[in-house]
């Protein structure tokens, strides 16, 4: 605590006290939150620079061009896409107070998200089954760590969608409900911005080279 | 600052931060934006319309780069004013870790390549 001591011009000190107001329960939160996917940013960056610069190194084995199904990315980006906006309504019909709609739409944004991990694990059988293992080569252990890190993202935030539709089917759109919505809001979009990268640079580049 | 009007600003501020930027119009701009900037690199790629693959490259991350910035504004809701400009100013610092660390990572392992060439060479001949 600080304080300074300040004559004014009758002589008496006035005291101002420097120190910490208190705050209400959770005001930093999304403050706090979005710092943490700043972090999970770098951790995706990293995975990013290990996939670009090992991207290459087939070594003799199955290349982008002969593994990746680009419709089926299309398809996978979609998903994510339509699980955002989405998400978007389930915000929207929060902020109007109506619990069923907000319901509907977390369970609409739950069901794209689970068909975009169901798609993912399809094509990953699939090109295990073709022999093109993470240990096959640099190229598709790159490839399996990134995709497959996004997915743990995606899988884990369906894991907490499903938690807070039981909080809100049991407490309502309580104040703190809210504050957690909009924590799983900035991390659902974020993983959303992953996706652009990957199907840039992992998937469109990679049938380019 | 005068703690006064400090403690009377923040807390009707940050009461409806988050909340309040969030329009039907906002979201579904934000989705057809990024519709059309997800749909253009794939038909460009699956078509093969522009001559040369470099071309196609650089539009493709282009194309990623402003549908980033899409979703940054339409739904994560970033402004230079949400959180006094914490949030942006952290964005930033990680932007610029991210291009540090993926340019330099990129630069340095390129060089290495193609500085241990001669290496590379004599193990592929057979």
């Amino acid at each position: 605590m600080t304080v300074a001591v300040n004559s004014s011009q009758a002589g008496e000190p006035v005291f101002y006290l420097a120190d910490e107001h208190p705050h209400p329960e959770g005001y930093s939160t999304s403050l706090g939150f979005w710092i943490y996917l700043m972090s999970d940013c770098l951790i995706f960056a990293m995975l990013f620079a290990a996939f670009g610069v090992l991207g290459a190194n087939y070594a003799a084995g199955p290349a982008p061009k002969d593994l990746f199904d680009l419709d089926l990315v299309a398809v996978n980006t979609s998903m994510l896409l339509l699980s955002s906006i989405t998400y978007g309504f389930a915000m929207l019909t929060m902020q109007q107070n109506k619990v069923a709609q907000t319901q509907m739409w977390l369970a609409i944004t739950g069901l794209f998200g689970l068909a975009f991990i169901g798609i993912e694990l399809t094509e990953f059988a699939h090109m295990i089954h073709e022999g093109a293992t993470p240990q096959r080569s640099a190229f598709l252990s790159a490839f399996f760590t990134l995709v497959g890190t996004h997915g743990l993202h995606v899988s884990c935030g369906l894991i907490w969608l499903v938690t807070l539709m039981v909080q809100v089917q049991k407490f309502g759109l309580i104040e703190a409900n809210r504050r957690r919505l909009m924590c799983l809001s900035m991390f659902w979009h974020f993983l959303d911005v992953v996706w652009i990268g990957v199907f840039t640079f992992v998937y469109l580049l990679g049938v380019l080279r | 600052m005068n703690t006064d009007t400090h403690a009377a600003g923040a807390h009707d501020h940050h009461h409806d931060d988050g909340h309040a930027h969030s329009t039907f119009s906002g979201y579904m701009l934000g989705f057809v934006l990024s519709v059309v900037l997800t749909a253009i690199p794939f038909w460009l790629v699956m078509s093969g319309t522009l001559p040369s693959k470099q071309i196609t490259a650089l539009v493709i991350m282009a194309f990623a780069i402003v549908q980033i910035v899409v979703h940054m504004i339409y739904f994560l809701h970033m402004s230079p004013k949400s959180e006094n400009g914490w949030t942006m100013m952290a964005l930033i610092f990680t932007i610029v870790m991210v291009v540090i660390a993926l340019s330099g990572s990129l630069w340095v392992m390129n060089h290495l390549n193609s500085n241990m060439m001669p290496m590379h060479e004599m193990t592929g001949m057979k």
